[in-house]
Formats: structure tokens, sequence, C-alpha cells
């Protein structure tokens, strides 16, 4: 080495184990994107030939009959079946989640708070094959008052009516149970958003003079309008592809009835769940187009859900 | 009398007319109107007076928040009663949500007690058991559940945590963007659409047969993304101190994320998969597709159904008769006092462990 120039030591040599750790974990990384690709790739595949020799319309369609000769199949009862539950399931999860990370977040103090959230979150650990069992044996006897009494006093309103005098393993309860599932979802998101309005908002309406309810309504809601957004569309997203639970409650009945409180419904999940046993090779490619219409109905539910929460978190200055 | 003891009487607050608060409710007003609300309530219970059909727990409710909010608005003002009105609907909505939980626990519990014994658990199976007849035991389940919720582990660990790894210590632009918004939305899958994945993709395309291991595969994929989420926290909130530390000391930077970062990580990553475990042991709908139901013990994951926890649960019910559903309830409390094992055991290391945020 040479006395005049000094040594250098801005090597630009890349250590190999380096190299091969970052290698490594980016192959992960993209693996994961690569399932996520296959899963849809996957399921449009294979659900091509029950799709090709359908003789009725695959979105209009009332029968059940893949494996009938000629195959006639249509997926509108169980979008019908999925969509009610899971709007029911939303409409009762919503407000109660908000309201009970409102409570756990402005209202309890810290102990309760916590030991709160850890219940609440500990309702998402329970399998949804013990929701089936529970609700079938213990919720619904006691819920079936509650579908009476919307028939007796809102019957006026075409979807409570109830002909049959029945109100067990229907579509509204089936909502109910889906309600308390997606509950956590719902509650733990809206606790994540309502964390991030800024301190300076909540004490700047307070020192104004605004009540408490004053103080959520006009500088917290407004703030995580659209968190408390997704976090309804998380829940809808996990509603939507419910499986065991829907199965065991609803009596699966192959038809569209407007009527909610009466025994009946299906839903996509539930149908590949109870018809998969049974069903033969191209009742298998049906069940799996409709688990295909499942995919990409949540997936547009979540990704709507993730941007719009991931939009937040990046302008809201919050952190 | 006296009278200068009258024109000195202190005014009481609420005359005063220089006052700077408004009149208020005492103290004991929500207690007051819920007891008027209990009131009424027994009233209706017991004259049997049916308002509009309604329930005594809902008259007593809608009594309360009448009561309350009219009471309010009488005296402090519709700010107020505005304000008491949606307190004491969170307070219902916290409390309505603790119901559901405690009446599950309570009743598989109480249902699943009976039949629960150690040879039920460790040693019985469903060979040859009547639907009829009582006995039987969930030793196959427990054994299946253990080996596909283990392999789902084994395999999604390792991806789970090197992707989460690239997230918060390499990734920058586009690909890792894209990859932190894909496994939020993997976190939304429907599970019965990854038991239909790996049916088609392992059982139909590659022509392996149904099997524990299959079943696997479908919990790595609700597993993944659970797993990336928890540990990519947990990595980002090791503070930077330590990384620039050990970079500055010539440390090649992949021997700073294993000897460095991920030991400091390690009790919240640890914590994160026992919550992954916990939540794919209870998933039944993609173990129907993918490895179905057996009454037998099968010891190779590899080859064959091979039963668990939740289809045991799920053939039960569907067997429909009194000692199989009292199996059902047994089941249901094996599975679920494995997967609050697993969850209490998160919790416990999350708590002592947990680095501190800063």
């Amino acid at each position: 080495m040479s006395l005049l120039t000094p040594p250098q030591i801005t090597g630009t040599a890349v250590r190999p184990g380096d190299r091969n750790f970052r290698f490594t974990t980016t192959v992960a990384g993209i693996a994961v994107l690569g399932v996520l690709a296959a899963i849809a790739a996957f399921l449009v595949w294979q659900s091509i030939p029950a799709l090709q020799n359908n003789t009725g319309n695959v979105f209009t369609n009332q029968q059940w009959l893949p494996d009938a000769d000629p195959p006639e199949w249509g997926i509108a009862v169980l979008i019908f079946g999925t969509l009610w539950t899971s709007l029911i399931a939303m409409v009762l999860a919503v407000p109660i989640g908000i309201g009970t990370a409102l409570f756990i977040t402005f209202y309890a103090p810290r102990r309760i708070a916590r030991t709160l959230g850890f219940v609440v979150d500990l309702l998402a650990a329970v399998p949804s094959i013990i929701f089936g069992l529970w609700g079938l044996y213990y919720f619904m006897p006691q819920i079936v008052p509650a579908a009476q009494w919307l028939s007796t006093y809102l019957g006026w309103i075409p979807f409570f009516s109830n002909d049959l005098d029945l109100y067990t393993k229907s579509i509204l309860i089936a909502g109910f149970v889906l309600a308390i599932m997606i509950l956590p979802t719902v509650s733990a998101i809206s606790r994540e958003v309502f964390w991030q309005v800024p301190k300076g908002h909540i004490e700047a309406s307070l020192a104004l003079g605004a009540t408490r309810w004053e103080m959520i309504r006009m500088s917290v809601l407004p703030f995580s309008r659209p968190g408390m957004i997704s976090a309804a569309m998380l829940g809808l997203g996990r509603a939507l592809g419910e499986t065991i639970a829907v199965a065991l409650i609803l009596s699966a009945v192959f038809e569209i009835n407007w009527q909610i409180t009466e025994p009946g419904g299906n839903s996509i999940a539930a149908n590949i769940a109870l018809k998969w046993g049974e069903a033969a090779a191209n009742g298998r490619s049906a069940l799996i187009a409709t688990g295909m219409a499942l995919f990409f109905i949540t997936l547009l539910v979540n990704m709507t859900a993730r941007w719009v929460v991931n939009r937040r978190r990046d302008f809201s200055g919050a952190n | 009398m006296d009278l200068r003891s009258d024109i000195h009487a202190p005014l009481s607050p609420a005359d005063d007319p220089l006052r700077l608060t408004g009149r208020r409710l005492p103290r004991w007003a929500p207690v007051g109107a819920l007891a008027v609300a209990l009131l009424v309530g027994l009233f209706v219970q017991l004259t049997q007076v049916t308002v509009l059909g309604l329930a005594p727990v809902v008259v007593v409710v809608l009594v309360f928040l009448l009561t309350y909010t009219g009471w309010t608005l009488a005296v402090e003002g519709r700010r107020h009663a505005a304000d008491r009105f949606a307190t004491a609907l969170i307070f219902s909505a916290a409390i309505l949500a603790l119901v559901p939980l405690l009446w599950i626990l309570v009743t598989v519990i109480y249902k699943g007690v009976t039949v629960l014994s150690v040879n039920f658990l460790f040693v019985d199976t469903m060979r040859n058991v009547n639907p009829r007849a009582a006995g039987g035991g969930v030793a196959h389940a427990v054994l299946g559940t253990l080996q596909q919720v283990g392999l789902a582990t084994l395999i999604s660990v390792p991806i789970g945590l090197l992707t989460a790894i690239y997230l918060s210590e390499y990734g920058r632009g586009r690909l890792a963007r894209s990859i932190n918004f894909f496994v939020d939305v993997m976190t939304g899958i429907p599970s019965i659409v990854a038991g239909m994945f790996i049916y088609t993709f392992w059982i139909l395309t590659l022509g392996f047969p149904q099997s524990g291991f299959a079943a696997g595969l479908a919990l790595t994929i609700l597993m993944i993304p659970v797993v990336v989420r928890s540990a990519e926290e947990m990595l980002r909130i090791v503070p930077n101190e330590l990384r620039e530390g050990a970079l500055a000391l010539g440390i090649p930077k992949y021997r700073v994320i294993i000897k460095v970062v991920l030991p400091t990580a390690i009790s919240g990553i640890i914590t994160g998969v026992m919550l992954a475990i916990a939540r794919v042991t209870g998933e039944t709908a993609p173990l129907l597709l993918t490895t179905f139901l057996a009454q037998d013990i099968n010891w190779n994951a590899f080859d064959g159904s091979q039963a668990s926890l939740p289809t045991f649960i799920w053939d039960q019910i569907g067997r429909g008769t009194q000692s199989s559903l009292d199996r059902a309830w047994a089941g249901a409390l094996t599975l679920i006092l494995i997967v609050l094992f697993f969850y209490a055991t998160a919790r416990i290391l999350a708590a002592r462990y947990a680095p501190k945020e800063r």
C-alpha cells in the first residue's frame, strides 16, 4: 500500500451472508404474495369445468343440481343468504362494537378498560364450531321471542312477517350469532382508531366546555370516521366468510325467502361445508366456483377497508 | 326573629344569580333512575302486564333511559341530557358485549364436564362406538389436532418470521408496500377458501391424498398473516439504538438481525405465534375439505383422513343423538381449554416480557 493514498474505507463489497439473508427474507415475502395469487388462480382454474357445463344462469338460477345431467345451478340463493346474514350482523355489531370501544377508550378506568378489552378479544378466540353449538342449543331458544316480537309488532315491514309461525333456524338468528362473532373485530379496530385521535383535539374540546359526549361527537368521531368504516368492513369480511356457525344454525333450504324470521336461508360458505361430502366431481367444481366468488367478494371488501385504514394512517399526523 | 340572619342567609348555589355552574343532578341520580326502572320492571314481571309485548328486561332498560334522560333534561338541560343518554348507551353496549363470552364459557363448561375424563381425553376413540351409546372419546381427535396445528406452526413460523424481517428490516418501496398491504388483506381470507385452495392445489392438482398434512397446509395459510403481522410489530418496537450500536461495531447486518434484533423481540414474537395457534386450532371448515372425518387414531399425518377436535364436534352434532351431543359438548370443552391455554400463555408471556414501548 502506498503511503501517499489513504486507505479506502468506503468499500462497497456486500458480505455474502448479508446478501443471502436479504435474499431469503425477500423470497419469503414474495412467497406470501404468491400464495394469494395462487389461491385466486387455482380457484378460477378448478371452477371452469362446472361453469362451462352449467345449463342454468350462474347468477340468476335458483337450483343446486351441479351433479345432475345436465347440471343446473346458480349462486343467487347463496349470495342472498350471505348478504342478508352479514347485513344483520353488521347492523347489530357495529353500534355495539363501537360503543364498547368508546367505553374502553374514553369512559372506563384503566384497569377495567384493560380487562374488558381482554375479554372482548377472548371472544375472538372462541372457535366458530362452539359458536354454532351454543347458538343452536342455547342462544336460539332464548332469542326466538325477539324474532316473534319483530314479526308481531313490525310484521308490516315485509321481511319481518312470518307466515309459518316458526321462528328458529332463520337468517335473522344466524345474523344474531354472526354479530357476536364479528363484535371483537369491530371493537378492536375501532379501539385502535380511537387511540389515534390526537390528544390535543380531545383536550381542546373539553377545555371549551364540551360535555364528554360532545367531545366524542365533535372531535373523536369525525376524526375516526374512515377507521370506523373500515372496522365495519373488516367485520363484514369476517361475517361473509363465516362457515360452520352459519351451517349449523340455518336450516339450509335452497331458496330465496325474503321473510328473514322464517326458517331457511343458506350462505356460500355454509353451502360448501354442507354439500362438500356428498358432491361428485362436477359438484365440487361448482362449489369451488361459489368459493371463488366468496374469495373475490371478501378480497374486495378487505382491500377497500385496508386501503381506507392505511390512507388514514399515512396522512393523519397523529403518530 | 333576627332579621339580619335572614338577610345574610347564604343563597343556595342554584338560586345564586352569579353562579358559574349549572344545576346538577345529585350524584346518586343514575342509581336512583335504575331503582325506578327496576321497580317498574318488577311490577311488569309480577302483574304480567305486557307493554307492546316487551320482555321485562327490555322494559327496565327503556324505563331507565327514559327516566334518567328526562330527569337530566328537566334539571341540567339539553346538552347534559344528550351526554347522559350517550353515556348510558355506551355503558349498555359494554355490558352487552360481555354477556356472550360469559354465557358461552359457562354453557360449555357446564355441559362438557359431565362426560370429560382422562379416558375420554387420552385413551378412547370413536372406533366401534355406536352413536346412540355413551362412551368413546377424543384421543384420536386430540392427536390429529396437535399434529395438524404442529405442522402448520412448523411451516408458517419460518415463512412468517422471514417475511416480517423483510418488512421491518429491509423492505422499502413498492414491493414492501404491497406485501404489507396484502398480508393485511390475507388476514381476512375466509377459512373455507383456504381449505378449498389446498384441496384444488395439493389434492386435485398435485394428486396427494387427503391427509392431516393437507389440513396443516390449509391452517398454514390462515396462520402466516397473523404471524407476520405480530412479528413485524414486535420487530418495529426494537429500539433503533440497538441496531445502530451493533452496526457501528462493524457487525454485518444479518448478524445484527439474528443476534440482536430477534432476541430482543423474541418474547413478543412467541406471543404472536401462540395467538396464531390459538386462532387456527378451532378452525373447522378448512379441515372438512382437506382431511375430513376419522373415527380412529391415525398416527400418519401424511396419508389418509385424520380426526381433529373441531371436525369431531361437527360429526357428533350431525349424528343428533343425546350421547353424541354429550360427546360434542365434551369435545367443545376440550377444544376451548386447548385454545384458552395457548391464549393465556401468550398473554402471560406478553405481560411479563414485553419490551417497553418508547
